[in-house]
């Protein structure tokens, strides 16, 4: 079952085999140095198969021959196969996501209705309740409720407005209420999830610096052994050994990196998908890579680390004032207050709706930073700590001591004062608190094991910000952050050498988007901060730089891996092959045969089997990856090492020993 | 008799260790800047050196700068050396009335002398004038001092306080010969003069024999001769037998004395690494490392030449004194195998005993000894060597724990990668190609190959592997047996030494000065630390692998065929 989800659809599987043969062509296997010298290895074997049927003798049988030439090419076959099925596995998971958008009728504004692959940039479309987004656009005009489920898989419906930051909608979501119009912001077949697929596909694909720096090196271990089969033939000579074309041959493909070298742009191509299967959208390969290297990682407090809302826990009557009154007052204030917060208030004070006569509501704005209400003869406002007591002392009024003493008790203890004036005379204090996310804490020690550096950024006051970051488990804040904040923080952690990763939504967190590493893009941001980015979270979930970094990283240790597994794997194949070269000529050598090899042929056949078929075995690894744990680096090294350098030598003795078995039964 | 062999083995093994501690120590002081002991003596020295060579110190260089010096400063003596081996025999200081060289003779000579190889295609007695061997003499210091000059930069660049090594590279040569080599070449000249080494400039000694002939015994400046030859991992002997000669190696005291120098200052410079770079765990950990890889090739020679040779047990003779066919009786098997292993993994090269007559299994660790050559290696480029094979061994690990890899907070990518791989190829490509070359005419040209080879079969082709190796590996020494005074040797192994010295130094200082200019990354949790024992054993493989799976068919045909013939 698990290889049936793994390989997908038998559709899929066709496609990807049928593509396993077109991959063949030798332009395409030039991208891929090591996989390219065994097709020409695997040419000549069908030369020296014919050249064997026109009469040579000097070779060995045909069918010993022409079986080489069989498994050959069947490695290549598994090889090409490998990249294929990553590939039609990575279109797959695109194509589930771009078949909602495609071909989905557009009204233009001007009335005029097209289909949604006419749409030009810049072109302006109206959509209505119960229509379908036909491209990716910005809101210029109204408000919506959106079912983003077709992308997100989330049911809740979201409110997409005009102007702010979450004035993005992108093809294929539905709108539920309301008309919207929006400008069409990507060039047809250019939106994040096309250039996705282009990457997936390998038309745009490029390698990446680690992975060119890895081809260096497999391609470094190629030469050395063309370096080796070359000069054995006049050393063997001097020893008059005679050896076929077809034991080169076999001794050179066997100690290629052949497991590595197939399984290469596989693992690249898996590691964009996982990602894709986590609903982020990559720009390129690398922004994959760059994840598992982060130092530090910049999270927005709501949201991510609390609730988005706080809830009021208590009230504080200032000295001398009744408690009863202070209800009241504090009732009063909220009643127009349609924020989470103001509800939240009235739910705690349990008190009935007072009839206010006249009433005059006065919103909270970013510049008096308090709320309230005119009514009933008196002035109620509430609102942060400094807003209220500017306003009391501008009353000639002191602010009294023991309020004072309470605001930064709440402050110490991680809640939000609100303080309650009357008439500009302060009544008393309300405590908010922020609710923290269940399970962030247990994220945070992952983190932290990984080696990740985590950093709060919150608007809330340095006392605030400490006590939540200490009870997240969070190593560091910025409090009382301003939108540049960010970007100096960014810049001054990379000015050490660290990497930095942060994920933002509005405008104006797109320079921060831009500068850092990491730059994760909510999708229901702006569409400055989608291009700013290098990654576009479809989830919109803060977490979600978690679960990238962790892609990035299984990325780097399955070719780290791989790698060790191939190169250990060699040993065994010397102790394969080389006593078959040499044994019927030299028969003191048959000491080297340690696995007991039924005769020449045979050993060298296993081996050669053997590398064929650990391409295939291995596949489900690329394409999963190889799991990452967070138990230190050294600790992690010493696993890999046991597991697939020990295991790298051990395996391969057993497997070609059955392979060999298997082949003295059948003849 | 064994445990008398033992003995001797383990003291010089512990007085190797506990010298290099010391000295390097007193390395690592001799280039931190500041006031130091000695001052008064050498301080003026090297400012009429300095003043005499119109050199300013206080010029810095960068790494294409230091290369440059280098290449230039190695060509002129080269030069030099071709004219004065090819003049011989019309200059003065030439008692014996010596030939001079043919030309292909004096370029393999002056290739192998300024390489640090000092392959030997003469013997010193009846090829040399002692203007001649005083000029090679010379370049012993020279090639032992570049080896010293160019590793002192490649630490500057890892170290943590740069600024307190020069970067001046004729500052750093002139240190390492003037207060290195120079003092330790004065006290082991000395012990050696006293154990009854020539120090003369007179020529041969005539003597009556027993029978009453009189016999023309060969002597020279012998002492100062052999104390660099072993200090610098130079390994070329006054004499053509090397240090199985009398003169060169008179005593058991002497042959402990020079192998303990075989092995001191490669060995000593791994600690100064960690005195100057302020890495002392990567010291200990390079240290452990090499020290374990030298002891898993020790083993099997001593055990090997120490058992005796099969063949000779089934003639009945008595060998409880172990294979001593071709060794020198006053030092015994057991202490001829230590030597011939340490000889082999230093890229020294100087010999007490015929390793062409060492069981097939010594015959193997010394290869693979020489095809590694970063078992501590040779003076300087030893831990040039090492240094590729941990880049190697960084990229791979940094991978394998999922990060992109970094070495001391400089990341790895392409260019440092392709460098590395391409310094890693070199030694097998000139080795294999070398033989395999070397194999294609002796079966194609037999007319011109007659006197090769003493001995035919893996024997003979092991002759030929061990001199292609013996020269890449800048080591030097001769598995002998092999008549290799011919055109073809000398260009071939010439043009191989060349080579195998100037890329290995290049490359990895360029690997060491492009990584020096990167951002550096500090160190996190998350950071692969490289100064651990887990590193180490990854090193071990990398370097195991990489060498075992480019030698082992080469290696098949020679002392693994023969040993299991024998055996």
């Amino acid at each position: 079952m698990k290889t049936q989800s793994l390989f997908g659809s038998s559709e899929m599987l066709g496609g990807a085999l049928k593509e396993s043969f077109v991959k063949l062509h030798p332009m395409r296997m030039f991208r891929n140095p090591i996989m390219f010298t065994v097709e020409i290895c695997t040419m000549v074997m069908l030369v020296v198969c014919i050249w064997i049927l026109m009469g040579e003798s000097s070779q060995g049988s045909f069918a010993y021959n022409f079986s080489l030439f069989l498994i050959l090419f069947i490695t290549l076959l598994f090889a090409n196969f490998a990249e294929a099925i990553a590939e039609a596995r990575g279109k797959a998971q695109a194509n589930s996501l771009r078949k909602t958008r495609e071909e989905t009728p557009a009204t233009l504004v001007t009335g005029e209705k097209i289909s949604s692959a006419q749409l030009n940039l810049g072109d302006e479309f109206v959509v209505h309740a119960g229509e379908i987004i036909p491209a990716d656009g910005e809101i210029i005009e109204g408000i919506a409720t959106i079912d983003e489920s077709a992308i997100t898989g989330e049911s809740a419906p979201v409110i997409r407005e005009g102007g702010g930051d979450r004035s993005s909608v992108t093809g294929g979501t539905k709108v539920l209420s309301d008309r919207i119009v929006v400008r069409v912001t990507t060039m047809p077949g250019e939106s994040f999830l096309d250039k996705m697929i282009a990457l997936v596909e390998g038309a745009s694909r490029q390698k990446t610096p680690n992975e060119i720096a890895l081809t260096i090196l497999l391609a470094g271990f190629t030469l050395v052994f063309l370096i080796v089969c070359i000069t054995l033939k006049p050393i063997a000579d001097f020893a008059s050994t005679p050896i076929t074309i077809a034991s080169f041959i076999s001794l050179f493909v066997c100690l290629i990196p052949t497991t590595i070298g197939g399984l290469l742009s596989a693992i690249g191509i898996a590691g964009m998908d996982r990602a894709l299967k986590a609903n982020v959208i990559t720009k390129s390969g690398k922004a994959v890579e760059t994840a598992g290297d982060i130092d530090v990682l910049l999270l927005d407090k709501t949201g991510t680390i609390t609730i988005g809302n706080r809830k009021a826990t208590k009230f504080y009557p200032a000295f001398g004032v009744d408690e009863r009154n202070f209800l009241k007052a504090v009732v009063m204030s909220s009643m127009s207050d349609e924020t989470p917060e103001g509800k939240s208030i009235i739910e705690l004070a349990g008190a009935p709706i007072i009839q206010l006569e006249n009433p005059v509501f006065v919103k909270f704005s970013a510049e008096t930073r308090c709320s309230g209400v005119d009514a009933n003869g008196v002035r109620i406002r509430k609102g942060a700590t400094d807003a209220i007591k500017r306003l009391c002392e501008k009353a000639g009024n002191n602010f009294p001591e023991d309020v004072a003493m309470k605001v930064r008790d709440i402050s110490q203890n991680g809640g939000t004062p609100l303080v309650v004036s009357e008439n500009e005379n302060v009544i008393g204090v309300i405590e908010l608190q922020d609710i923290i996310k269940p399970g962030i804490n247990e994220r945070f020690a992952r983190l932290k094991r990984m080696g990740i550096k985590t950093v709060m950024v919150t608007g809330d006051n340095p006392l605030t910000a400490k006590y939540i970051a200490e009870r997240a488990g969070v190593d560091d804040f910025i409090a009382e952050a301003k939108p540049e904040d960010k970007m100096n923080y960014i810049k001054k952690e990379q000015a050490q050498g660290r990497l930095i990763a942060m994920m933002g939504d509005g405008t104006n967190d797109a320079p921060a988007l831009a500068q850092a590493d990491v730059g994760v893009a909510m999708n229901s941001g702006t569409q400055a901060a989608k291009e700013a980015g290098n990654m576009v979270d479809l989830d919109n979930d803060p977490t979600k730089l978690i679960e990238v970094v962790e892609i990035g990283k299984q990325l780097l240790m399955t070719r780290g891996t791989l790698t060790t597994f191939s190169i250990a794997n060699d040993v065994a194949k010397y102790f394969a092959i080389i006593p078959a070269l040499f044994m019927v000529s030299i028969p003191a050598l048959q000491s080297l045969n340690v696995m007991r090899l039924t005769s020449p042929e045979s050993a060298i056949l296993s081996a050669v089997i053997f590398n064929a078929v650990v391409i295939p075995a291995l596949i489900p690894l690329a394409l999963r990856g190889v799991k990452y744990r967070p138990i230190g680096a050294s600790a992690l090294l010493r696993r890999n090492l046991l597991v697939y350098g020990a295991g790298g030598i051990v395996v391969p003795f057993m497997g070609i020993k059955v392979i060999d078995l298997l082949i003295s039964l059948c003849l | 008799m064994h445990t008398n062999a033992y003995f001797i083995i383990i003291i010089t093994v512990a007085l190797i260790v506990l010298l290099a501690i010391p000295l390097g120590k007193y390395i690592a002081q001799v280039f931190t800047s500041g006031k130091w002991s000695f001052d008064k003596v050498f301080n003026p020295i090297e400012k009429t050196i300095f003043k005499l060579g119109g050199i300013d110190t206080s010029i810095e260089m960068n790494w294409k700068l230091q290369l440059k010096a280098l290449l230039w400063m190695n060509l002129i003596w080269f030069l030099i050396a071709l004219f004065v081996l090819m003049n011989m025999s019309w200059l003065p200081l030439n008692p014996d009335a010596n030939p001079s060289m043919s030309l292909d003779l004096a370029f393999n000579t002056a290739v192998s002398f300024i390489t640090n190889t000092n392959l030997q295609h003469y013997s010193g007695e009846t090829a040399m004038s002692y203007l001649g061997q005083m000029t090679l003499m010379l370049w012993q210091f020279i090639s032992a001092g570049c080896g010293i000059a160019i590793a002192i930069y490649v630490f500057k660049l890892m170290s943590q306080q740069q600024e307190k090594i020069s970067s001046n590279f004729y500052v750093l040569f002139v240190k390492a010969n003037l207060r290195i080599l120079l003092p330790l070449s004065i006290i082991v000249a000395s012990v050696l003069v006293f154990s009854g080494t020539p120090m003369t400039f007179n020529g041969k000694d005539v003597v009556a024999s027993l029978e009453g002939e009189e016999m023309h015994v060969s002597r020279g400046p012998v002492a100062a001769f052999v104390a660099i030859k072993q200090l610098g991992t130079n390994g070329g002997g006054f004499f053509g037998p090397n240090s199985s000669h009398p003169f060169e190696n008179p005593s058991l005291l002497t042959n402990v004395v020079e192998n303990v120098c075989i092995l001191l200052i490669p060995i000593a410079l791994v600690i100064a690494f960690g005195q100057l770079t302020g890495r002392k765990k990567h010291a200990t950990m390079i240290f452990m490392t090499m020290m374990v890889g030298f002891i898993m090739l020790l083993l099997p020679a001593i055990s090997a030449e120490m058992s005796g040779n099969p063949l000779i047990g089934q003639m009945n003779i008595d060998q409880q004194y172990g294979n001593m066919e071709g060794k020198e009786v006053r030092f015994g098997s057991g202490p001829s195998a230590l030597w011939a292993v340490s000889t082999t993994c230093t890229s020294n090269g100087s010999v007490n005993a015929m390793h062409d007559s060492m069981m097939p299994i010594t015959g193997l660790v010394t290869l693979t000894g020489m095809m590694i050559n970063g078992f501590f290696g040779g003076v300087g480029v030893g831990f040039l060597n090492f240094y590729v094979f941990i880049i190697l061994a960084v990229f791979v690990s940094g991978l394998m724990v999922g990060r992109t890899p970094e070495f001391l907070g400089k990341k790895i990518e392409p260019r440092e990668m392709k460098i590395a791989v391409l310094i890693t190829l070199l030694h097998p490509f000139l080795i294999l190609t070398g033989s395999a070359l070397a194999s294609y005419i002796y079966m194609n040209h037999p007319d011109q190959t007659s006197g090769w080879l003493n001995n035919p079969g893996y024997h003979g082709y092991t002759e030929m592997l061990y001199e292609f190796t013996s020269s890449s590996a800048n080591n030097g020494s001769g598995f002998e047996g092999l008549g290799d005074n011919t055109p073809f040797w000398n260009y071939a192994c010439g043009i191989v030494m060349l080579l195998a010295r100037y890329l290995p130094i290049m490359g990895p200082v360029m690997i060491a000065g492009l990584l020096a200019s990167k951002k550096s990354i500090p160190e996190g949790p998350g950071t692969l630390k490289t100064d651990t024992p887990t590193f180490g054993v990854m090193v071990f493989l990398i370097i195991v692998i990489v060498s075992a799976l480019s030698f082992f068919p080469a290696l098949t045909l020679g002392p693994i065929a023969e040993h299991f013939s024998i055996y």
